[in-house]
């Protein structure tokens, strides 16, 4: 079981992953339509070049209005993001294992460390949903797949955690193992086809709102509006 | 019995098809909406038509939008209606939108017609498409554009308020969003310039004048209402010394067709004006103190005539630019001994702010005319949208929401302390009018040039002679 859940499956997982977002990529910018957007994307690239950055720039750092009137829900979610990316690219056991299979590697973080960002993983997650369950703003957008998203997401740093720790909960370290595995394929399978594409789809966005702006929404007039 | 019988006998008011004609526009407007929003109800929704427009036309930029919201509600507190109705959750965009927009493409189209009314009731009764909220969206998700998509959807199945098709075919009947004829504008022109000329010799208001410098243009409600508005244009441009037209054909700068999202009438019209800026072969474009006239004919304009470049002919500037650039270069001096002494606060309309970046032009204005300038806050690309945006101050279904929507205005101006608000802007102008009648809160309001006529110095060689 651990030798197909860590071999074939796992390289199945990030072919889907893999070919599922670059899809998602061609998909959107194939998508996009000056006359209909209303936006000279290659007429005016140089601008909205500039705008993307802008828009990039202020979002991917904290410096914009939205983290300045929400500084604990943005606070959150930007240590939740940052964590979710860094620990599983740079866990010290992955990049063994991926070394093992294909000979590459790269630097590592201390176990310490990464353990600490796993925790703070599941405790954003943990803020999320209980605020999903008791903001009734949140509450009226909510649906079923909210849930499952945030589930998805959890699953892989839950069961890691438990895994590295040992905890004996009703398995052993062997299956949790093989559970937290599977749920990282699940992850990587479910990026693409769920809100989970935000993950490149969120630089879409972003790019294309920051065209917007620099091309037609004053990009040339105005003195750079952080959107 | 006897009225449905009636009413089976008159023409149908609700159609998909825009309103072309001098006898379907009559019948309409002596409607007042009573029977038009009756027939609604019981309108059928074309379903089939609905998806293949979608499919033509929900592309990726949408769709993507639609599917990555996180459902974080962190858009909630960037709009006013929210605000306004106290922080009620049904106001929250992303709700707002998923519930309309969202929906209709998760069902490919295939809804009803109380769907389609709830549609119209939240894309011109709820939301301004004043775009705040996509500022706020950590995804970039503007749902400010999707509303505007979303009444274009509307408008093709004929869920449209009745003022907002009316105001389409004006478009398509005048080209312009109120019955004025070229005729009627061109005697306007000159019944200004002839009132006027006794004060400021020499006065014109020069009527297709090839190689002018500036065409200016103007919205409707000038010649219709308020001619004033005009001779104060004409005046400025004559002690400016500036070589300017105004068009015949292609007077018009506004447009309703685009609040209506009658995306055939918006090319018309637009066309229109950009036809008369190639005949009159003007180096530039300024259109008068209104905002969605800048948005309609230079920001948006230039896509739906297919201009590839995203820019009009000639380039376009709104009327503060000018100003800005007359008092900056001299070509307008003011005496400084009449600035405005009461405090002043300053509106910012999202059509030329927040969508096309003019965010200092207007405050450097106000440091020539106002001695103690007061920012509302927030303020710029930030401000809150007037109240009356979008439309929404013409459409009288929603005049209830409108009125509860001028609080946050009015709530903005109040912490100023300034008694005097500065718009140069006509739906501005006309919310914070009606703000003020609706909440009384003791302000005066003015488009900036009655300020700066009254300010103005003119050059001896302007001035009329002693008899």
């Amino acid at each position: 079981m651990y030798e197909f859940v860590s071999g074939p499956l796992a390289l199945i997982s990030f072919a889907i992953f893999f070919i599922g977002i670059i899809a998602r990529i061609v998909l959107y910018v194939k998508g996009l339509d000056w006359q209909l957007d209303r936006v000279a994307y290659s007429e005016k690239l140089g601008a909205g070049i500039k705008g993307a950055a802008r828009s990039l720039f202020h979002w991917l750092l904290p410096l914009n209005r939205t983290t300045a009137n929400h500084p604990i829900f943005m606070g959150v979610t930007y240590l939740f993001h940052i964590c979710l990316v860094i620990a599983p690219i740079f866990l010290l056991a992955h990049v063994v294992l991926i070394e093992e299979s294909w000979n590459i590697s790269w630097v590592t973080l201390p176990d310490k460390v990464a353990d600490y960002m796993t925790l703070a993983v599941i405790a954003a997650g943990i803020f999320f949903l209980i605020r999903r369950l008791v903001d009734p703003n949140v509450k009226i957008l909510t649906t079923v797949s909210d849930y499952i998203v945030l589930a998805i997401a959890l699953a892989p740093f839950i069961t890691g955690y438990i895994a590295y720790h040992q905890l004996e909960l009703g398995a052993g370290y062997k299956s949790w193992l093989i559970i937290h595995i599977l749920c990282g394929e699940i992850m990587l399978i479910a990026i693409p086809f769920t809100k989970l594409s935000h993950f490149v789809l969120f630089f879409c966005s972003r790019i294309q709102l920051g065209m917007d702006y620099g091309i037609k929404r004053g990009g040339a007039k105005g003195r750079g509006i952080a959107w | 019995m006897a009225q449905e019988a009636k009413n089976q006998d008159l023409p149908p008011l609700v159609t998909r098809k825009a309103v072309k004609t001098k006898k379907e526009l009559d019948i309409l407007l002596a409607d007042k909406g009573i029977r038009y929003y009756e027939e609604m109800e019981v309108f059928p929704v074309d379903t089939a038509a609905l998806k293949k427009t979608l499919d033509a036309t929900c592309k990726s930029r949408l769709r993507t939008w639609l599917e990555i919201c996180a459902h974080c509600s962190l858009c909630a507190d960037s709009c006013f209606f929210y605000l306004a109705n106290d922080n009620d959750p049904k106001q929250i965009p992303s709700y707002k939108i998923k519930s309309t927009l969202g929906e209709l493409v998760k069902r490919k189209g295939n809804v009803d017609t109380q769907f389609m009314i709830n549609c119209m009731d939240t894309a011109w009764g709820k939301c301004t498409c004043c775009n705040r909220c996509g500022m706020y969206c950590p995804h970039g998700i503007d749902m400010g554009v999707m509303f505007g998509y979303l009444r274009g959807l509307c408008f093709s199945q004929g869920f449209v308020p009745h003022e907002m098709k009316i105001g389409s075919c004006m478009h398509w009947l005048y080209n312009a969003q109120m019955d004025v004829t070229v005729e009627d504008y061109v005697e306007t022109c000159e019944w200004m310039a002839e009132e006027n000329e006794e004060y400021y010799p020499g006065l014109e208001i020069p009527v297709d004048k090839v190689g002018a410098d500036i065409m200016y243009v103007v919205n409707a409600r000038e010649p219709k209402h308020y001619p004033q508005d005009l001779a104060e244009a004409a005046i400025l441009f004559h002690l400016a010394g500036e070589s300017w037209t105004v068009p015949s054909k292609g007077w018009e700068g506004t447009s309703l067709a685009m609040f209506a999202g009658d995306w055939a009438c918006c090319k018309q019209q637009v066309e229109g004006v950009y036809a008369a800026m190639e005949r009159l072969k003007v180096k530039r474009y300024v259109g008068t103190e209104c905002g969605h006239q800048h948005r309609a004919t230079i920001t948006e304009g230039p896509y739906w005539a297919g201009r590839k470049s995203g820019e009009p002919p000639v380039p376009g500037f709104h009327y503060v630019e000018w100003v800005l650039e007359a008092l900056e270069t001299g070509k307008l001096k003011l005496d400084p001994a009449k600035k405005i002494k009461e405090p002043v606060t300053l509106q910012d309309p999202c059509n030329y702010v927040r969508n096309h970046g003019l965010t200092d032009v207007t405050r450097k204005i106000m440091s020539y005319i106002a001695e103690d300038f007061r920012e509302m806050s927030p303020n710029r690309e930030h401000n809150f949208c007037c109240g009356g945006g979008g439309g929404m101050n013409g459409i009288g279904r929603y005049r209830k929401e409108r009125n509860i929507g001028l609080k946050v205005k009015r709530d903005q101006i109040l912490a100023t302390e300034a008694k005097f608000v500065v718009s140069a802007c006509h739906n501005c102008w006309d919310a914070i009018r009606d703000l003020e009648e609706v909440y009384k809160i003791g302000i005066k309001w003015s488009f900036l040039k009655p300020i700066l006529l009254d300010m103005v110095i003119v050059p001896d060689h302007l001035k009329p002679k002693e008899e």
